[in-house]
């Protein structure tokens, strides 16, 4: 089995495509457009978390030097979206309408953009801002989750729609937990956490004619982002372009456009110059989306022999008084154990906050880290081991769907992470297991998450010298999207990947969606491979109909037409060998060309599609101080062909770089008595750094899942988190025997 | 935009305003004594603004990535907005604004500064180099090679200043062993997480043992 399994350090791969230019700081991303006549563009945020604006005193910012335009509520100009009846144009993620940029007086929560100064240099436009004084009517605002838990509802649209996957669910008996031999019940949160990419969001927003719009934005769709602002401001999609070549991070806080992207737009149409609007850091934790408050109640019933009989879940979600947010907290325990009674209850809570976005694993994330620890503490109540314990209710297809899985190996990736990590060292009993001052514990995690395959479209153009041109709307936010791509482009043509170039972060380029929910692979790969093999066509009609010794290529499978050494052969034969530049002169063109879009197959309905992930922490907890160092982190992951391992192997070291900060570090915190954060920035915020993070030792199972798509790949980016968390938690139980049931878990909880 | 302000709210004269008055008189009063005419009419309309903000700009003298500028900067430009924003040297980045989290790393004299908390005054006759004075034309420098090798990298917005980092860590010393690097590097934030292989970068150039 373990010749299935490789590690990144012995196995070929292809260097990043884009890392020359961003080794050399020559890629460029969204604020790094200098457009002729740019100006700047300052937020300025609401004081009160609740209540309306009275007045906006904006003279002395406009009489301060450089200042071109102060604009707001009072004087913005009509979005001509804003005012179709209650319908927002921007599709909201979920019910409600998203905050209208200076649409009104109203102010939902505090941070809120309620103004803009423009300028013609950044420090004029900052210390505009600083002039800029409001007056406000306060009203009571509420932020305090725990203080308002009781206020939670049951999703619109799962009151519209029972059968949706928000809506409250039950298998089996209802009441099979109480009945139940061996019981845990127990309660677990998760605080706020911040994406915080580390490219502040920003956007350059140029109207190069009055109905033609061209944003350079930080967004995870161009095309998403596209349509949101052609409906928003009238438009036809093609007068939309969207830019976004490089983007520096975003863990989903780019796939729901925000209220700073319309205010530099209005900004731009009301000085009639390019603007360029970057957020600061504080701003990052008020306007761009969040990993939502959640609190999370687990009942699990076992047998004594370890057989899962009741699991009861139920989780509540912060979200704003404006968006219903909503996220797949609960769905992996419908469908992770064969638990013949499974119960799941969903609220979401409203509170005087900006609206949550999903967040790398997103619920998945969260809802794991409340299952993955209580399946801890039902083994360890059962006396049975983690693993076992997990192997014990091991399901072989999908008890939520009722179908089977398109592939499953979690079993191996069990087997492969036991190993690495060293489990024989693990002791039962907590405490058991010293270095010196240190307790040691080892822990596990699992993760699950749906292969998401969506549409997309690539066009592909081959020139006379054999180089391939690729397109696609798709972004990258890190993950390696041109590499993989040329990579499969290289796999089906055998064209040299230094032949091959794929662009992609433009509006313009054949269809994409988000990237986001691990789909890029799975989605844009298939295209990429469909239009690679109708190049492959179009070149085979074309040298068989030279006759002679080329009529076989007639009759060769797409498959079997091959680069070799830059020329056309039929793989496996001694056929003839074909110069493209030949035959292009011979049929007297340049160069070939085709689009070809992709999507889901009838196999959708069939099988039930998931990527699994096992994750495996060694933990030291200084026995004094209570300091919690993570030593070794072991990922598996059966996430379907991996297709550039190296990048892949990255990704995985990121989710579990992520999960770190979820376990230990990351909280959002706000003052309740003013609604405002008091974390808003990295001193207050902690996110990983190196010296928090070990080698993390990344293992593929690398199996492909053709039933998911035709490239095989089932998504990685979120399975690289999903699980971190609970794995750091039960380890440190096992150093320490404390169970830590609300993150982050810092040395204040262990003493 | 005088006439969009709210006519409900009473005047308030700031002291910024009244500093900025005293200003542009004061300039037109030194200015009469030169070209009275020209400067005269010309703080009547939007030349006024102009000169008003030439009197506010120091002369600056640097030599960035090998070039030497001579420049003209308001004294509360970073150096970091300087780069990015005047020069179009946008390879430095901008992630928090308060030295939190090392994406801005630059070389002053070949030490490693945030540009971030640094005013561009303060850097009168010193050299600087940013990530786009690193590479000797198409010959990538040791560092930029390790990172892509180790793919120490995902989104490549903290990577400018990973890299100008990784450089000095192993300048000072302080590359000697994984430990050592991962404290030295700690005030560069990669959120993609791509730390193991940075240290890895950084490892291998420190034994490879050239002159950086």
């Amino acid at each position: 089995m373990n010749e299935a399994f490789f590690d990144k350090k012995d196995y070929k791969s292809l260097d990043r495509v884009d890392g020359r230019l961003k080794v050399t700081g020559a890629a460029r991303y969204s604020a790094e457009y200098q457009l002729s006549g740019l100006v700047y563009a300052v937020l300025v945020e609401s004081k009160i978390a609740k209540g309306t604006i009275k007045s906006i005193d904006s003279k002395a910012a406009e009489r301060a030097p450089g200042v071109l335009a102060v604009i707001s509520h009072v004087n913005a100009i009509k979005v001509p979206g804003y005012q179709t009846s209650n319908q927002h144009p921007s599709e909201p993620p979920v019910n409600g309408q998203p905050l209208r940029a200076f649409y009104d007086n109203n102010v939902y929560y505090n941070g809120q953009p309620v103004a803009v100064v423009v300028a013609s240099t950044l420090e004029k436009a900052q210390y505009g801002a600083s002039l800029v004084k409001i007056q406000y009517e306060k009203e009571q605002h509420k932020t305090d989750f725990d203080a308002n838990m009781e206020s939670a509802v049951l999703p619109a649209q799962a009151k519209k729609n029972p059968k949706s996957p928000v809506a409250d669910y039950s298998r089996g008996d209802k009441n099979a937990f109480a009945n139940a031999p061996v019981k845990i019940d127990a309660e677990y949160v998760l605080p706020t956490e911040v994406h915080n990419p580390m490219e502040l969001q920003a956007i350059t927003a140029h109207w190069e004619a009055e109905d033609k719009l061209t944003v350079y934005d930080k967004v995870q769709g161009t095309q998403p982002t596209q349509k949101q602002f052609a409906k928003e401001w009238n438009l036809p999609p093609e007068n939309v372009k969207v830019i976004a070549t490089f983007v520096g991070g975003a863990f989903g806080n780019g796939l729901h456009n925000w209220p700073h992207e319309t205010a530099a737009i209005i900004a731009a149409k009301q000085v009639k110059k390019p603007v360029k609007l970057v957020l600061t850091r504080e701003q990052m934790f008020t306007m761009v989306g969040y990993r939502p408050y959640t609190w999370q109640k687990i009942q699990m019933g076992a047998t004594k022999d370890g057989k899962l009989v009741a699991i009861n879940h139920e989780s509540v979600g912060q979200t704003s008084s404006y968006e219903e947010f909503t996220e797949s907290t609960l769905q992996q325990t419908r469908m992770m154990y064969a638990s013949p009674n499974i119960n799941t209850r969903y609220r979401i809570l409203k509170l005087d906050v900006s609206t949550p976005i999903w967040m790398r694993g997103p619920g998945e994330a969260t809802g794991a880290f409340a299952l993955e620890s209580a399946m801890d503490e039902m083994a360890f109540s059962l006396n049975i081991d983690p693993i076992e314990f997990r192997l014990m209710n091991y399901t072989d297809s999908d008890p939520d769907k009722q179908l089977p899985w398109s592939t499953k190996y979690l079993k191996e990736c069990y087997d492969a992470g036991k190993e690495k990590i060293g489990w024989e060292k693990r002791k039962m009993q907590p405490g058991s297991v010293r270095s010196g001052e240190w307790l040691v514990g080892y822990g596990m995690g699992t993760g699950t998450f749906g292969a998401n395959r969506g549409v997309a479209a690539v066009r592909a153009e081959l020139d006379a010298e054999g180089n391939l041109l690729m397109q696609c709307a798709i972004t990258d936010i890190g993950p390696g999207t041109g590499t993989a791509m040329v990579q499969i482009a290289s796999n089906t043509t055998g064209i040299a990947t230094d032949k091959i170039t794929f662009q992609l972060g433009n509006s313009q380029f054949p269809k994409a969606g988000n990237q986001g929910g691990s789909s890029t692979v799975n989605s844009v790969g298939p295209a990429v491979q469909a239009a690679c093999n109708a190049l492959k066509e179009q070149l085979k009609t074309m040298i068989a109909s030279n006759g002679g010794s080329q009529a076989a290529f007639a009759s060769a499978k797409t498959d079997d037409i091959l680069f070799v050494n830059g020329q056309i052969q039929i793989a496996g034969s001694d056929s003839a060998k074909v110069d493209i530049g030949t035959l292009f002169k011979q049929n007297n063109i340049r160069k070939i060309e085709t689009t070809q879009e992709s999507k889901p197959d009838e196999n959708r309905n069939k099988y039930s599609m998931y990527a699994f992930s096992m994750h495996f922490a060694e933990v030291h907890v200084h026995s004094l101080t209570g300091q919690i160092r993570v030593k070794k982190v072991v990922c598996c992951a059966d996430a379907g062909t991996i297709i550039s391992p190296k990048t892949a192997a990255n990704q995985m070291i990121g989710g579990a770089t992520g999960g770190i900060g979820m376990a230990l570090m990351e909280s959002a915190i706000i003052d309740h008595r003013f609604g405002r954060y008091v974390t808003k920035d990295f001193a207050e915020y902690h996110v990983p750094v190196h010296a928090d993070v070990p080698h993390v030792e990344v293992f593929f199972v690398n199996k492909p899942d053709t039933l998911a798509d035709p490239v095989g790949s089932k998504g990685l980016g979120e399975i690289a988190i999903i699980g971190v968390a609970p794995a750091i938690a039960n380890a440190i139980f096992n150093a320490t025997g404390k169970r830590i049931r609300e993150l982050p878990i810092t040395p204040d909880k262990l003493i | 935009m005088g006439d969009n302000h709210n006519p409900d709210q009473p005047e308030n004269e700031s002291f910024a305003e009244s500093r900025r008055n005293f200003l542009k008189n004061s300039s037109l009063l030194t200015a009469i004594a030169v070209t009275p005419g020209v400067v005269a009419k010309a703080a009547e309309n939007d030349l006024g603004e102009k000169i008003a903000s030439a009197f506010e700009k120091v002369p600056l003298k640097m030599e960035i990535n090998g070039v030497k500028q001579q420049l003209s900067v308001e004294p509360r430009v970073t150096l970091l907005d300087l780069l990015r924003e005047q020069l179009n040297l946008t390879g430095t980045k901008k992630g928090c604004d308060y030295g939190q989290c090392g994406a801005c790393t630059v070389h002053v004299n070949g030490q490693r500064v945030l540009s971030c908390l640094s005013l561009a005054v303060m850097h009168e006759g010193q050299k600087i180099t940013t990530i786009e004075g690193l590479a000797k034309g198409d010959q990538l420098h040791p560092m930029q090679e390790a990172f892509i090798k180790h793919d120490g990298f995902q989104c490549g917005y903290c990577t400018p200043g990973q890299i100008m980092s990784a450089i000095a860590c192993i300048r000072e010393g302080h590359a000697e062993n994984e430990a050592d690097i991962r404290e030295f590097m700690s005030g560069n934030i990669c959120r993609c997480g791509a730390y193991p292989n940075i240290v890895d970068a950084i490892t291998e150039v420190k034994n490879n043992g050239q002159k950086l």
